[in-house]
């Protein structure tokens, strides 16, 4: 487990990795949406770092609150809505939580995807991020009792692989939606997203911060 | 390969530097509120409903350039493509409310429709009471039955204007809203694209285009339309595009409308002058009146090449409307 400091220290290190991720991102955007997805995650996790460098959070759930709101004031598109409601819904369900752990995983993803799901109207199976978020949160569930350096290891795989099932999905939603069946072969950028945070997760983690 | 050239500063301010133009042109009469984007007329008109829209930049002159008596009163603007954040869509509405009220009136986007309606809850908390009207009026984008999934286009213009129309009669904001709707309602377009635009901050087009094909419903961000085609006369575009509008509502014998022949971004007058001459003539040869005409940039799409048309079915309700007098930017009456 981790405590705040060093989850606040955890977000950071995700706002950083997925800002360097901004080329990958729009070029993944330009072929099946409209090329703003990597500038707009950019403008939201730069506020980002700003936010934790500047503040110092009370709590667990504070951390995710703070990175949710500060993502929905700054960023726009549906990125900020969905991202923001992600992190904002999620950190509200770990309240009064002052560790970090394998445990809260599930409930922070939880909370997120389903925030996400009532804000934008999609399911999984639409191509989107929630097909990230799903298989990260099935996995969550069944690696709660592991370390948190485990369990990270494995949701970020999840997501990954949940990355991998966008390619054979047709978008249903969001300005891909038009592409129809010429959207398949081509992974959802923000599922990418996803899948970069949690993938950033679990290296900060093994990085040997806590275990 | 070919690269975007745009004479612009730092890329990841044009947004912020376009609005500061913007502003600059309007002589005092628009405002920003706060520096994320929000813009509102200045002064406020006689207490009325309040229309505010918005949405990502980079259409310019849509959406602050419809800012002003008659139009629209306030806007919140995002980065390029992207809708604005639901903080600056609250400080628009908080800044154009006068106690009767706000109407959203914006395009049918994803990215839109979630940062509005947080932005919804938002002034509810400030005990300001919304309604939304959203715009799809790009027939390309779904099929009929499906309306609501359509994107909003350059239609948007005719909707605003209508919405600030009755608005400045002191409409409530339930009448507002219903005339909003059936504006929006007895709106179509389409558009076709020739080449790309390009996302100042990537500096790459956002798709491509063979030089000898051309693209049908194309939407206002690369969104793929519903076919790609060899390149064709200006003629036979018109009546291709026309077809698709015209079939949809549908636009009927002895129906009066209003024409926009909006251009996407570079192309040129002369081309939109050439597909007015045959729109007019097909037109007629529908016995489909023209009302009022339309030619130029009204909505954008960076440098991408090509048009689209829209119409507007009048009737007793929307004449007036149409015809009565506003002033902004881009639209004066």
């Amino acid at each position: 487990m981790i405590n705040t400091a060093q989850t606040q220290a955890l977000m950071l290190y995700v706002a950083k990795q997925v800002v360097a991720s901004e080329p990958l991102l729009t070029e993944a955007d330009l072929v099946i949406g409209d090329g703003d997805h990597g500038i707009g995650m950019e403008r939201g996790f730069l506020a980002v770092i700003e936010m934790l460098e500047k503040e110092q959070l009370a709590s667990v759930d504070k951390v995710f609150i703070k990175v949710g709101s500060t993502m929905m004031a700054s960023m726009g598109g549906a990125s900020g809505a969905i991202f923001g409601s992600f992190f904002r819904a999620g950190g509200k369900a770990l309240k009064g939580t002052s560790d970090f752990d394998a445990k809260s995983l599930p409930v922070l993803i939880e909370a997120g995807l389903q925030s996400v799901m009532d804000r934008g109207g999609a399911s999984p199976g639409d191509k989107t991020m929630i097909d990230a978020a799903d298989m990260a949160l099935q996995m969550s569930k069944t690696t709660s009792n592991e370390s948190l350096e485990s369990a990270l290891s494995k949701v970020a795989e999840a997501a990954k692989q949940g990355v991998e099932a966008t390619k054979s999905m047709i978008a249903t939603t969001g300005k891909a939606k038009t592409l129809g069946e010429r959207s398949l072969g081509h992974p959802d950028p923000g599922a990418i997203t996803t899948a970069i945070i949690f993938k950033s997760m679990a290296d900060f983690v093994k990085q040997g911060v806590a275990v | 390969m070919r690269i975007p050239k745009k004479l612009i500063n730092d890329p990841s301010k044009v947004a912020k530097e376009q609005l500061e133009g913007l502003i600059a042109a309007n002589h005092g009469r628009i405002q920003a509120i706060g520096d994320k984007g929000a813009v509102c007329v200045n002064p406020l008109p006689s207490p009325q409903v309040a229309i505010v829209t918005g949405g990502g930049s980079g259409h310019e002159p849509m959406f602050a350039g419809y800012l002003g008596p008659g139009l629209a009163t306030a806007a919140a603007c995002g980065d390029i493509f992207a809708a604005p954040p639901p903080g600056v869509i609250l400080d628009a509405a908080q800044a154009a409310d006068q106690g009767k009220g706000v109407l959203f009136v914006y395009g049918n986007y994803a990215g839109d429709n979630m940062n509005f309606d947080i932005a919804a809850e938002l002034a509810d908390d400030e005990d300001i009471e919304t309604q939304t009207i959203r715009i799809w009026d790009d027939v390309a984008s779904a099929p009929l039955s499906k309306i609501k999934e359509r994107r909003g286009v350059a239609g948007d213009l005719f909707v605003l204007k209508i919405a600030g129309a009755a608005a400045a009669q002191g409409k409530s904001l339930g009448q507002v809203t219903e005339i909003t709707a059936h504006a929006r309602d007895c709106t179509r377009s389409v558009g076709v694209a020739l080449s790309a635009g390009s996302i100042p901050q990537t500096g790459k087009y956002n798709f491509e285009l063979p030089d000898d094909e051309l693209e049908y419903g194309m939407g206002l961000h690369g969104e793929p339309g519903v076919s790609r085609e060899k390149m064709a006369s200006a003629d036979t575009v018109v009546e291709q595009l026309l077809d698709r509008i015209i079939e949809d509502l549908p636009f009927v014998a002895g129906d009066k409308v209003c024409l926009l022949i909006n251009n996407l971004g570079s192309s040129t007058v002369m081309e939109l002058l050439i597909a007015n001459r045959k729109v007019h003539s097909y037109l007629e040869s529908k016995n489909i009146e023209v009302h009022d005409t339309l030619i130029g940039s009204y909505c954008t799409s960076q440098e991408m090449a090509g048009y689209s048309i829209s119409l507007l079915k009048l009737d007793d309700t929307l004449t007036p409307l149409y015809d009565a007098p506003c002033h902004s930017f881009a639209l004066r009456k």
